[in-house]
This record gives structure tokens, C-alpha cells and sequence, in this order.
């Protein structure tokens, strides 16, 4: 195992890590400011990757595939906000598990509707095509290279807008108060939309990303809502920064466990048997993790409320 | 006799009469949908134990059904093949050896993961729940030795003394008065001090705790029954459909069981039984229908949690009179 | 309530008067149409209406249902039409674990089912039964022909497939022909969608060549991250990552691989050129191996009810054996354990016009069988 393999897989980690800090930090965001869980997030994603493929496939271009995704799935997000979430605030936690996982069969169903049973063409744009090398000899994808900068990006204006701005203060303020906010006279109905559209544009964009490098199908977003939810629930749910280390460290963990396992394992026992044994046990490391954590530090490394 | 005791008395009556009907009218798969009702709702019955009254929102509770469908898809394996488990311990045909084995491994797998799991509250608890049957779910799918993905074939139906269990009305007799035991064990739980001390915990934990009662043992204690009483339903859900895979423990699962407890009415008795007979209804005629039956599905769903709050016994049994 | 086609309504009944027995046959048809996997279940599925259809068989009724690949629905639905519906014959299922939910079960029964798609080597072997006829393919044969043709250029090949049954036979039955040594061999999540970490083992293994069986989504993600890596060691697999149904998603990145299969479009026979130019004429798309695999079981039961009564179980299952049909796939015969002898292809993906699709280059295996029958007392 040479170096510049090494560096490659923990830039791989890394790359993952990100894709699932744009899922995670609309999710937190969503969840410390209207106390909502979402399990319709990943059809926000999934929406994000069919609305990028099939406006990249009528337009010829990846750009404009990528700005339609951010439109359709803040769209859908703040459609969905108005008729449905809205009346799911005040409820218990089952009550918006349930509501939110009759919208994924909604979505699901809705949207094989739409596009058919087939899966859609998405490929990375021209200028983003092509490696770049790496310090020991390797190279690297320069689209995944763009991804881990989308990531950077993404989180430096979260933490500006709400460190800095005046939305970012009435968010800030209604996850510590929500009575009080409202109290102030802020329009709380039309933040909780406002919030609500960012958290589904997150995703829309993480969707369109990932769907230029896997198959844009029908169910996409379910694989991803549950590393989102992991990464969330490690990070502290509500915690920006938290959604950000949980990010990486499940990309991290995820990508090194199925690289490093098997060839751990193979020191002990046979190739073909340290292979099954390794990738199941990889399968499963992300949250063995997770119940690790949560038993010793029950909400998370970040939580944000105490 | 109040009013929800009537209804839950013809709700009995009434999945007792069409499996009834349906063998007098020489329609099996009436009889067989009726018994995946009784399944399912043991399963939900179960699982109420923990969310109706304990509070304790378990997005994992497939893991405990999946379990006690392998328990019964192992051993009966086993047995078929005339193979020792390990140890020399043979297989069994025996469905009640398979339900007692299935309810002890449900119970000691569901000790060490409540104990952790209820370390934590809220949303946490949902996902670490849900995060301890993904393990066990992904271990199943890469397993090899029992089938893995393609799942365990159970070639006959495990056996019952003095029933011939391959008979649909038969098994279903059986499966029903398992659901009007587990049924009374709920009954029995919610009116008992421990009942008491189990809905204290959820409502004021402190108060509780200040009268001597630590809510962690009596919670751990719920999770732990109402693991067994789900992988009972699992095991007794192996034998309906002959066959046990990873499926079985999905989240989807979780979420459908979850979904069960709504539809019927959250902490109530019947609310699972009434639950399982719309749902399973719901699933038959609109799959009859249509092939995007999910889609409706998921709008009856979403009616109900915005509209028919307190679910089906809501709506024919009025308000539950606490909180 | 139920979804029943009788495929007599079709009109067009011109081959009926030839039929010796013009008694009512009810077929089960079990498929996926909804959620990810729905693509090869509506193939299936259309090929098979499509096919009783032009035969303008009056009797024959079709009852379809969705199993939303999910084996505890399929076991209900198989169940349903069995004892409610009471059809005579079972089909349909695309994949292997509900196979495994449904077959043992209905064949018990004593119903027959003829498998349009997946063929588990449970069934294959020690638990094969005469009520079920594979017309597909038992699941390590396109591995095994990938394996055999591997020899031809290849000395180093880096072996990978998901971690589940599936997958372990498919690298089994690679290995079981091919003769040279493995740069690497890995098993994937199921369901996995990001292969980066694979990609860079690839590379950094000094293979000659890449073997692997991804189906569905996974294949299409593996593909794709593949090209845009820029490794260029040749990849080969099944032709199920490179179908009809997948190719237009993973695009000019399939352009070139080789890839297994018992049939492709342009195999040289007038059932296959009417079959193509039908299904292409009726749904104006091109057929993929499940349409053709599901339009020869459709013929096959058809041939079969010329000759024998559905309700005279034996005399069915006889004819079904003799498999006296016109297969797109030329040549087909069932070996001992009702599984196909067929010639299995090495195909190449091409570009006709904007359309991809796949075009024979070798002949892998004549009259192949699977090392399974010898198991199978029956």
C-alpha cells in the first residue's frame, strides 16, 4: 500500500464526508430551529438529482441542470412547508416520523410518475473532467476535488449567515426562544419557510452533485437520509459545526473501514474470507461508531442544546 | 361498558369471523391475509408496549422481529436438515420451543441495547434505535450461512402439538390467540404498578424518581418485554410466509410497525389490531388497483396523521381520556 | 379490484383456432413495478402481454401484480393467486431472494412456475422440482462465460461484486473458468453507491483487467466513477450492468465493454428480428434480456398449451420440456434439472446512431450447462 494510495482514500473520505454535510446541515438546521424531523430530506436530495439530470439532459448543460436542481428541490421544500410541515410543529416526534415517511412514498411514487422506471443520465460537466495530481505520485478526481470545495464553501456561508446576518440572528433566535421571537414581531411564519426552502436547497444541491457520479434513480435519497441522520445524531442535532465533524468523521471512518478492514483481516486468515468478513464488518462500523458515541456522550459531541 | 370496550370487542369479533367466513366460503386466502393481520398487530402490540406506554419512540423494533423470524427460520432449518445448531444442540420443529427461544434471544439482545440506547432521549433515542438494527440488518444481508440477502426458506411449517399448523385456519387460530394473550398481557401491564411507574416515567420522570423508582429500570424493563412480545410476532410471521430474510429487519419495517400504532391509535389496546387491519387493507385493495398504490398510500397516511389525530379508535372510540 | 388482462381482448385471433385445448389458463404474474428496480419488472412485464397478445390466444388470462421487490409481498401475492385466484401456472419474479421466498413454496403446492429472470443455485441443485422450469439462466452462467473468455486476454484480474449470495456465486462462477490469477478480489455493500475507494485499490493493484457484477444503481455508479477516474484497465462483467435498461444512465462510459449474455439484439434468427421489431413498434424502445427472456417464457407456455391441458399436470410439465418453441435466443433445450442448455455470448456495447446498445463478439459457451444439475435428483 503506497502513500499516495492513502492520501487518495482519505481525500475519498473527505469527499463523502462533504455530501453528507450538505445533507446534514439542512436536516440540523431544520431540526434546531422548528424542533422537526424530516425524513423526507433524502426526497429533497433525490428531487435536487432528477431535477439537475433531466434540465441538463433538455439544456445540454451540466450549469443550468445544477441551478434548476437548487430551484425545484428549495421549491418542492418550501410547497411542502406551506401545505404539510407547518401543521407538524407542535406535534410529537411520532407524529412527524409518520408524516414525513408517508412524504417519501409520495415522492417516491410521485416522482417514477413523472420520469418513468428508468434510471437518468447525469455526467460530471467538461471543465470539471480530468485528475489532478497528488504529492507522492497519485492523482485525483478534480470533480470530487470541486466537491470537497463546494463543501468548504457551503459551510463558511452557513456559519457568515448565521453568524452575521440578520436572518442568521432571528434563526439563532429561534432556536433558543420560539416564543419570544415571535413575541419580538418577527414574521416567525415566513422564517420557518425561509428555513425550511434552504434546508431542501442543501440537499437539492448535494442531489445534483452526487447524481453526476451515481445513477439518478428512484429511492436514491434513502441510503443518504440515514448517513444524515447518523451524522447528525453524532454531531448534536442542531449543531451546525457538530453536522460538519460528524460529516467527515462518517465519510472518514466509512471510506477507511472498507479499504483498511479486509487487508487488517488478511494478516489473520485467508484473502477470499478476510473479504466477506471485512466488508461486513465495514458495513456495519459506521454505527457501531455511532452507539459508541451516543453511550458515552448521549447528545452528541456538539449538542447544541443542553 | 364504555365505548372503546365495545369496539375492541367487535374488532376481536370481526378478525375472528372473516377467517371464519372465509373457510365456510372455501376462500384460504382470506384466512391468510386475516393471519398477517394477527402477525402484524402482535408485532405493533409489542412494540406499544415501549412507544404507547412508555414513550419510547423505537425506530428499531424490526431488529427484534427480524430476530425472532430467524430463530424460527434457523432452528426449523436445522431440524430439516438434521444438522446439530453447535454444541450437539439439535434444530426444532417445535413452534412452541421456537417461540420461547425466540422471546429469550429477543429479550438478552434487547437488555444490552436498551440499556445503552436509553441513555438517551428524544430524537437521539429514535436514531440510536434505528442506528443498532441497521447493524443488525447489514450483519444478516453479508452473513453467509444463513442465506444472507436471499434469506431462509422454511420448506415445511413448524409444528404445534394437536394442530395440524399446515392448515391456514388452524394457524391462524393459533396466531389470533397469541395476539388475545399478548393483548391481555398489555391490558394487564398498563393497569398494574408497573403500568403505573412505566406512564409516570413518560409523563414526570423526576417525580417519579423522587418517590424511590429509578424510570431507567422501569423503562429498560418495557423495552426489554416488549422486544420478546415483537419477536414472538417475528417468529410466528417466519411460519406464515415460510420463509425468514434481512427484509424483515429493514427500516422500513421499523417505520411500518410505527406506522401500525398510529393508523390504529397510539397507547391504546386495540390500537395495533385496529392499525394492522387497515393498513393490511389498505395495502391489499390498493395494490388490487393500481401499481403506484404506494403513492396513495402514503396520502391515506399523511391524512390521517394531519386529520385523524388519535387514529382509527380515535375516530370510533373518541378521545383516550389522558394524555 | 383486480388487474386482470385477459389477453383475448386483444382481438387478433388468428393462431387460436390451431390450439388443441381451448380451455380458460390463468396466469400469475409477479413482477416489480414500483420503486427502484420497477425498470426490469416493466419489461418483463410488457413483454410478456405483448407476446400473448400476438398470439391471439383467447383463453389465456393474465393476472398481474406489483411485489415492490419486496419478498414478503410476493410471498403474500404468490399465496393470493394460488388459493384466490387459483391460477395454473406462477411467472414473473426478477430476483433471486424472492425467488427463494416464492418458488419452494408454490411448487409444493403443485404449482408450476416458470422463472422469467433469476436462478438461485438452490434451485438449480439439491432443491430443483419438476413444477419449476428456469428459462433464464442459472445466476453463475453470464459470470462463468466472463470468466471463460477472461483467459483469451487476460492474465491479472481485480474481481469484484456486492456482499450477498448473489454476489458470492457470481465471483465463484468467474472463477470456476477463468484460469489466471487475481490482482484482487472485493466484496461490496449492498446498495453502495460510492466507489472511490474501490477505484483506488484498482489502480493501485497492477490488474490487467476489472471483473464485476454490480446490478442496477450500482452498476451505473460504479461505471460512471470508473470512467471519470481515468483508470483505463479494461472492465468486463455480466450483461446486466450493460442492458437496455441501464445503458442510456451510464452513458459513453459503457462505450466498448465487453459484457455476458445469453441474448442480444442482434442475435441472427427470425424469432429474435420479430421480436425486436415488435416490442420496439409497440413501447418504442428497445428490448432488454429480461423482455427477451420473459417474451421466450411467454412463448414457451404458449407452445406447451398446444400440445398438452394445463389441468393435466404431467402431460404440461412434458410439454413444457420439450421446450418446442421459436427462442430468440436460437438454440434452447433443458438440461436434467429443468434449466436452460443454451449458447451464452460475449457482447460488445456500440453506438447505433445516439442509441447505445450491445452487438455479439464471441461465442463464450455452446450448449451450455450449469454445475449444478448433477445435485438434482428429481
Amino acid at each position: 500500500m503506497s502513500i499516495a494510495l492513502l492520501i487518495e482514500q482519505l481525500l475519498n473520505g473527505l469527499q463523502l464526508g462533504v455530501m453528507l454535510f450538505l445533507m446534514a446541515a439542512g436536516l440540523t438546521l431544520i431540526f434546531g430551529v422548528m424542533g422537526l424531523i424530516n425524513l423526507a430530506h433524502g426526497s429533497l436530495y433525490m428531487i435536487g438529482a432528477f431535477a439537475c439530470a433531466a434540465v441538463a439532459a433538455a439544456t445540454g448543460s451540466f450549469w443550468i441542470g445544477l441551478a434548476a436542481s437548487l430551484v425545484a428541490a428549495a421549491a418542492a421544500g418550501a410547497i411542502i412547508e406551506v401545505t404539510v410541515i407547518r401543521r407538524l410543529y407542535d406535534r410529537d416526534h411520532l407524529d412527524q416520523v409518520l408524516a414525513t415517511f408517508a412524504l417519501i412514498l409520495i415522492f417516491s411514487e410521485g416522482t417514477r410518475w413523472l420520469f418513468g422506471s428508468f434510471p437518468l443520465y447525469l455526467d460530471i460537466p467538461s471543465l470539471l473532467q480530468g485528475a489532478v495530481p497528488l504529492p507522492g505520485g497519485g492523482q485525483y478526481q478534480l470533480y470530487r476535488l470541486a466537491i470537497i470545495g463546494v463543501g468548504v464553501v457551503v459551510a463558511l456561508g452557513l456559519y457568515l449567515l448565521i453568524s452575521r446576518t440578520r436572518l442568521g440572528m432571528r434563526i439563532r433566535a429561534g432556536e433558543s426562544d420560539r416564543e419570544m421571537i415571535a413575541a419580538l414581531g418577527v414574521d416567525i411564519r415566513t422564517l420557518y419557510t425561509v428555513v425550511f426552502a434552504l434546508g431542501a436547497a442543501l440537499a437539492g444541491l448535494a442531489g445534483a452533485l452526487v447524481g453526476a457520479l451515481q445513477s439518478v434513480q428512484v429511492g436514491m435519497g434513502e441510503p443518504a437520509l440515514i448517513l444524515a441522520f447518523v451524522v447528525i445524531v453524532i454531531g448534536g442535532i442542531g449543531s451546525i459545526k457538530g453536522a460538519l465533524f460528524g460529516a467527515i468523521l462518517v465519510g472518514v471512518v466509512d471510506t477507511m473501514g472498507r479499504f483498511l478492514l479486509p487487508k487488517a483481516l488478511a494478516l489473520m486468515m485467508p484473502a477470499a474470507q478476510a473479504g466477506l468478513i471485512g466488508a461486513a464488518l465495514a458495513s456495519m462500523l459506521i454505527y457501531i461508531v455511532m452507539a459508541l458515541i451516543l453511550a458515552f456522550r448521549p447528545s452528541g459531541l456538539f449538542a447544541a442544546q443542553s | 361498558m364504555s365505548r372503546e370496550t365495545i369496539v375492541n370487542i367487535l374488532l376481536a369479533l370481526l378478525l375472528l369471523a372473516v377467517p371464519l367466513g372465509a373457510s365456510a366460503m372455501g376462500e384460504p386466502f382470506y384466512i391468510t391475509l386475516a393471519t398477517r393481520i394477527a402477525i402484524l398487530a402482535l408485532a405493533a402490540v409489542g412494540l406499544n408496549i415501549a412507544l404507547g406506554l412508555g414513550g419510547l419512540v423505537s425506530f428499531g423494533h424490526a431488529a427484534f422481529f427480524g430476530l425472532g423470524g430467524y430463530a424460527a427460520g434457523i432452528l426449523a432449518t436445522h431440524a430439516f436438515d438434521g444438522v446439530p445448531l453447535f454444541a450437539g444442540i439439535p434444530g426444532t420443529a417445535s413452534m412452541p420451543i421456537i417461540w420461547l427461544v425466540a422471546v429469550v434471544v429477543c429479550g438478552l439482545i434487547a437488555l444490552p441495547i436498551g440499556a445503552i440506547s436509553l441513555r438517551t432521549t428524544g430524537v437521539y433515542f429514535i436514531m440510536i434505535t434505528l442506528a443498532f438494527a441497521q447493524m443488525i440488518y447489514y450483519f444478516a444481508v453479508s452473513w453467509p450461512a444463513y442465506g444472507g440477502e436471499d434469506g431462509l426458506s422454511i420448506y415445511v411449517r413448524n409444528e404445534f402439538p394437536g394442530v395440524n399448523t399446515t392448515q391456514p385456519l388452524s394457524y391462524f387460530l393459533i396466531c389470533y390467540a397469541v395476539l388475545m394473550a399478548a393483548l391481555g398481557l398489555f391490558w394487564l401491564l398498563r393497569g398494574s404498578r408497573f403500568g403505573a411507574a412505566l406512564q409516570a416515567a413518560r409523563q414526570n420522570a423526576t417525580r417519579l424518581a423522587a418517590v424511590g423508582i429509578t424510570p431507567f429500570n422501569v423503562r429498560l424493563i418495557a423495552f426489554a418485554v416488549s422486544a420478546m412480545v415483537t419477536g414472538l410476532a417475528g417468529a410466528l410471521f417466519a411460519d406464515l410466509n415460510k420463509f425468514v430474510s434481512p427484509s424483515m429487519l429493514s427500516w422500513h419495517m421499523s417505520g411500518e410497525l410505527i406506522v401500525l400504532i398510529i393508523l390504529g391509535g397510539k397507547g391504546r389496546l386495540f390500537g395495533p389490531v385496529a392499525g394492522a387491519m387497515l393498513y393490511v387493507l389498505i395495502e391489499y385493495a390498493l395494490g388490487g388497483i393500481t401499481e403506484r398504490w404506494q403513492f396513495f398510500l402514503g396520502l391515506i397516511l399523511l391524512g390521517v396523521v394531519l386529520f385523524a389525530r388519535g387514529g382509527l379508535l380515535g375516530l370510533l372510540a373518541g378521545k383516550v381520556r389522558h394524555g | 379490484m383486480k388487474k386482470i388482462i385477459a389477453a383475448g381482448i386483444f382481438g387478433l385471433s388468428l393462431a387460436a383456432s390451431s390450439l388443441a385445448y381451448a380451455e380458460p389458463v390463468k396466469i400469475g404474474v409477479i413482477t416489480t413495478l414500483s420503486g427502484g428496480g420497477a425498470g426490469l419488472g416493466v419489461d418483463m412485464r410488457d413483454a410478456f402481454t405483448l407476446a400473448m397478445k400476438q398470439s391471439g390466444n383467447k383463453d389465456v388470462e393474465l393476472v398481474v401484480e406489483d411485489d415492490a421487490q419486496k419478498p414478503e409481498i410476493a410471498v403474500q401475492l404468490a399465496e393470493k393467486m394460488i388459493q384466490s385466484d387459483k391460477v395454473d401456472l406462477l411467472t414473473g419474479i426478477i430476483w433471486s431472494n424472492l425467488a427463494m421466498a416464492v418458488v419452494p413454496n408454490a411448487v409444493a403446492q403443485d404449482v408450476i412456475y416458470l422463472s422469467p429472470n433469476a436462478g438461485p443455485s438452490a434451485l438449480a441443485g439439491a432443491k430443483c422440482n419438476k413444477n419449476y422450469f428456469n428459462v433464464a439462466y442459472q445466476n453463475d452462467n453470464f459470470h462463468e462465460a466472463m470468466g471463460q473468455y477472461a483467459n483469451k486476454d487476460y492474465k491479472k484480474t481485480f474481481i469484484l461484486a456486492p456482499n450477498y449470495p448473489a454476489g458470492k456465486d457470481s465471483l465463484t462462477g468467474f472463477k470456476r473458468y477463468y484460469k489466471g490469477e487475481l490482482a484482487g478480489e472485493v466484496y461490496t455493500q449492498v446498495g453502495q453507491t460510492d466507489y472511490a475507494a474501490e477505484i483506488a485499490q484498482i489502480r493501485d493493484s497492477g490488474a490487467d483487467s476489472v471483473f464485476f457484477f454490480l446490478p442496477g444503481g450500482m452498476g451505473i455508479s460504479f461505471m460512471k466513477q470508473y470512467a471519470q477516474s481515468g483508470v483505463n484497465i479494461p472492465v468486463m462483467g455480466p450483461g446486466f450492468s450493460f442492458d437496455q435498461d441501464i445503458l442510456p444512465a451510464v452513458g459513453d462510459a459503457a462505450l466498448g465493454v465487453k459484457n455476458s449474455a445469453s441474448w442480444s439484439k442482434d442475435l441472427d434468427n427470425e424469432a429474435n428480428k420479430a421480436f425486436v421489431e415488435a416490442f420496439q413498434a409497440e413501447y418504442k424502445r428497445l428490448p432488454s434480456v429480461y423482455a427477451a427472456q420473459s417474451w421466450d417464457t411467454a412463448n414457451l407456455i404458449l407452445a406447451a398449451l398446444s400440445k398438452a391441458s394445463v389441468k393435466d399436470k404431467d402431460a404440461f410439465r412434458a410439454a413444457l420440456k420439450a421446450a418446442d418453441f421459436k427462442s430468440v435466443r436460437g438454440e434452447f433445450a433443458f438440461n436434467t434439472n429443468n434449466h436452460p442448455v443454451q449458447n451464452i455470448y460475449v457482447r460488445e456495447v456500440v453506438k447505433e446512431g445516439d442509441v447505445l446498445t450491445n452487438k455479439i463478439v464471441a461465442t463464450a459457451f455452446e450448449h451450455h450447462k450449469d454445475a449444478y444439475a448433477e445435485q438434482c435428483k428429481m
